[in-house]
């Protein structure tokens, strides 16, 4: 077991400290295009480069899908790269986001979660990324600055493993995270570099009958991205599914060195549970509003409600086992979603949590609460409330509403 | 017949693992290149401008040969040549 | 621009191995093939090529059969170039770090859908950002992959089967976008033109495009015998006639200094050698409605276009720019 290494604390914002942990990772090639709320992260990255702090190719492409192609390609050259992009950018991207997880190549990229127009909105929401839940990107979504900086290093490791092979997306709530300022532990670079280490290559056969590295090299030529009929297409599409079963060991995996590190753990690195053992009523969540929550159930607690938060940090893979472990005591619990899907029955998170408890032994009430799009606000004293509805429930044994929007102007 | 490979068996991202060169696309031809060598005088016009790249320059030997497992009967070699020392014969005539 | 003036000999040329290699799955015929495999006998060394989605990706990349001799990535239809930026930079990277000693050239190959159209904006993007790569265009005047239709690269009149001649409408009515001005705008190290019957021609630009140091792009007239409804024999005859009638004149800019190259050069001095433009037209069945008594008048448009382009660009030569 590695000792603690010691960590150096700074104000940060969300986006500054996905930047940090990007130089601190030796990543070679940065193709990203600006779009709020991520626009200080290629900023930051900038001055980096500006100033000869790191040795990263920095190419500015003229839209995102281009970003995505870019890293993609370098990626496909054997190199580590990164990209960050949001909402509109993200969309744009939609369809390399495919290429790029059925291509296998491992690319980090942090999600500044944004609203999807149209209207126009700059605020934070999930939409963005819960949109692209099909397309083979690992998910992680995380609390705070703190959690952003130690999630894209982990990112490194979690995406390149040979199993795993698959991109990953670190997505921080726009604005609340990505500009909030927050106290930040970090580490000094060489302990980063070493925790991360260069990046593994797969192998493969290639049409020479050789099996060498997986990356374009004139010493051992393959071609990439060929056109398969239906006789071959479903095989690789398991292979991707069964990389995103390696993920799920290999997110506990790194969760757990690095805590050994940093003295940080989120819960198993899959699921984080607060006061869950014995909590009779929960909230299921996804990003910072778990840290709001928190402070309310301290104070239910002190009340004497058995309240309990289970944030999810991983979406994709959906971490089943762990998720119905955790909440295998509780009655009755909320699924709030930070985004919406469009005539699906909730939320998506709440309807993946509800397929999963499914099959538990007892099947929890489940009620789906729709919040927070477009970045629209909920203070400590309104989000209360959601738990004195599940009280609410618990007492009445009705659920008059299954869905149901939470501060909207009805 | 041997059996397909199952997902577990080939490599991932759909790298080829096969050459064209095993693909034999010369049964595709109606009309096959038959050529007058008295009349060739190995400009090499043919070699340069087949697409199949069925047409071989062997330097041993100083003179070209066909590759009639790739040749698809397209005409070029016979329209293109200067000296008209190629035609297009129905094959097996 | 110093170029290191490579002289060949046809049986050199000959005797390198094809890192095109038969068994493809072209037409007969096909113009964009026999482009593809000359464009990889003038490379120099290590080389990867990155393709956009159309005929030449498809027909060499048939899972699990690769025609593909060199390493080669194709990930979407829009971003070749965007492809190549992004091998760019990751070599650059490898060779800061030590980890990358030779220098390895990039081509990014795509056809007219790849490059006129939907490719227009990652190549432009590429090209200000100045990567090191040579842009080969292979223009076969449509969207032939999904079944011949039209693209901004189709010529006026032409039949394609999203602009058919009709009773009414005879085959599209707009002009074909001059992309060469566009990539001339751009102010980039290298352009030119070049088309397969002037087989050395072409090999010497690509290798000069490869030479740059910077953005290069290369438009080579590539028939397509079962687009254009023409005799497969005469795919190469076609791209003789089309710089013959001055439809598509070759020439290459250096550093935006045009000079016309020899087969087009003749015919400045001497316009008795420019042929009609329905010498090159006839035989290819997209333009057949065009020798019909009530569609003349668009021949006429055609042969007018061709003259003026023609001669804004003799222009443009003698000026130098």
């Amino acid at each position: 077991m590695e000792k603690l290494v010691k960590q150096a604390i700074v104000a940060l914002n969300g986006d500054e400290a996905v930047a940090l942990a990007v130089k601190q990772c030796d990543v070679d090639v940065v193709a990203a295009y600006p779009i709020t709320p991520q626009t200080i992260i290629v900023e930051k990255y900038s001055e980096y480069v500006a100033n000869g702090e790191v040795q990263t190719e920095f190419v500015c492409t003229e839209s995102e899908h281009s970003a995505m192609t870019a890293c993609l390609a370098a990626s496909a050259t054997g190199v580590r790269v990164f990209t960050a992009s949001a909402s509109a950018g993200l969309a744009l991207m939609h369809e390399m986001l495919f290429v790029t997880s059925g291509s296998r190549m491992p690319v980090v990229m942090a999600v500044a979660n944004r609203a999807l127009s149209s209207p126009l909105n700059i605020h934070g929401d999930q939409s963005d990324s819960m949109a692209e839940r099909d397309s083979g990107w690992i998910q992680i979504y995380v609390e705070n600055a703190q959690e952003a900086y130690d999630s894209i290093i982990q990112a490194f490791k979690i995406a390149e493993d040979v199993g795993v092979s698959l991109p990953m997306i670190v997505g921080l709530d726009g604005f609340t995270i990505s500009h909030t300022l927050e106290k930040v532990e970090v580490f000094p670079q060489e302990a980063v570099k070493q925790f991360v280490g260069e990046r593994p290559l797969p192998s493969v056969l290639t049409h020479e009958g050789k099996t060498v590295p997986f990356k374009l090299d004139p010493k051992n030529p393959m071609t990439m991205g060929p056109n398969v009929s239906p006789n071959f297409y479903f095989e690789f599409k398991r292979q991707q599914e069964e990389g995103m079963k390696n993920a799920l060991k290999k997110i506990q995996e790194v969760n757990t060195e690095y805590a050994a590190l940093s003295g940080r753990s989120y819960g198993d690195g899959l699921v984080d549970a607060y006061r869950l053992d014995d909590a009779e009523i929960a909230i299921v969540v996804v990003g910072s509003t778990a840290g709001t929550l928190k402070v309310i159930v301290d104070q239910l607690r002190q009340e004497g409600v058995q309240a309990g938060i289970l944030r999810l940090r991983t979406f994709r893979p959906f971490p089943v086992e762990e998720l119905r472990n955790a909440l295998k005591s509780v009655k009755i619990m909320a699924v709030m979603d930070k985004s919406i899907s469009f005539g699906g029955f909730g939320g998506t998170v709440f309807t993946e949590t509800r397929n999963a408890l499914y099959d538990a032994k007892i099947r929890p009430t489940i009620v789906s609460y729709i919040f927070g799009l477009g970045g629209r606000d909920s203070s400590p004293h309104d989000l209360r409330k959601i738990f004195e509805d599940l009280i609410q429930i618990s007492k009445t044994g009705q659920v008059e509403t299954q869905v149901r929007y939470y501060g909207l102007k009805e | 017949m041997s059996r397909e490979k199952s997902w577990k068996e080939i490599s991932i991202a759909g790298v080829c693992s096969k050459s064209s060169v095993g693909f034999m696309t010369g049964d595709w031809k109606t009309y096959t290149p038959i050529r007058d060598v008295a009349k060739c005088t190995k400009c090499l016009t043919c070699v340069m401008f087949c697409p199949e790249a069925a047409i071989k320059w062997s330097p041993d030997i100083g003179d070209i040969e066909f590759d009639f497992n790739f040749c698809k009967g397209c005409g070029i070699c016979a329209n293109d040549c200067p000296t008209k020392a190629i035609t297009m014969k129905i094959e097996g005539e | 621009m110093e170029t290191q003036g490579w002289k060949f000999t046809s049986e050199e040329i000959a005797a390198k191995p094809d890192l095109f290699l038969s068994g493809h799955r072209a037409c007969a015929g096909c113009g964009p093939a026999s482009t593809l495999r000359l464009i990889m006998k003038a490379t120099r060394g290590p080389t990867i090529v990155t393709h956009a989605t159309g005929c030449m990706e498809i027909v060499g990349s048939i899972y699990p059969y690769t025609s593909w001799a060199i390493p080669w990535l194709h990930t979407a239809f829009e971003n070749a170039a965007a492809n190549a930026s992004g091998i760019d930079a990751a070599l650059k990277a490898l060779q800061r770090k030590g980890q990358l000693k030779e220098h390895i050239d990039i081509i990014a190959i795509a056809g007219d859908g790849g490059t006129y159209d939907i490719g227009l904006q990652a190549l432009s993007g590429a090209i200000e950002r100045g990567h090191d790569f040579l842009f080969v265009l292979y223009d076969n005047e449509g969207y032939m992959n999904t079944g011949i239709q039209r693209s901004s690269s189709t010529p006026i009149g032409a039949s394609t089967t999203t602009t058919p001649a009709g009773t009414v409408i005879p085959g599209k009515l707009e002009r074909k976008k001059p992309i060469d001005e566009i990539m001339l705008a751009h102010e980039m190290p290298y352009v030119a033109t070049a088309t397969i019957y002037y087989w050395k021609d072409l090999l010497t630009k690509v290798r000069r495009g490869l030479e740059v140091e910077g953005p290069a792009f290369l438009h080579v007239f590539a028939p397509c015998p079962r687009g254009w409804r023409s005799d497969p024999a005469k795919t190469i005859e076609y791209s003789k006639l089309a710089v013959e009638s001055c439809v598509f004149p070759i020439w290459e800019a250096v550093n935006g200094k045009r000079h016309l190259s020899a087969p087009s050069k003749l015919i400045g001095p001497s316009p008795q050698r420019k042929r009609p433009v329905k010498d090159y037209l006839a035989g290819q069945g997209r333009f057949r409605h065009l020798f019909t008594p009530q569609n003349q008048h668009i021949l006429a448009e055609l042969q007018r276009q061709t003259d003026e382009r023609w001669e804004r660009l003799l222009q443009k030569c003698e000026s130098g720019c």
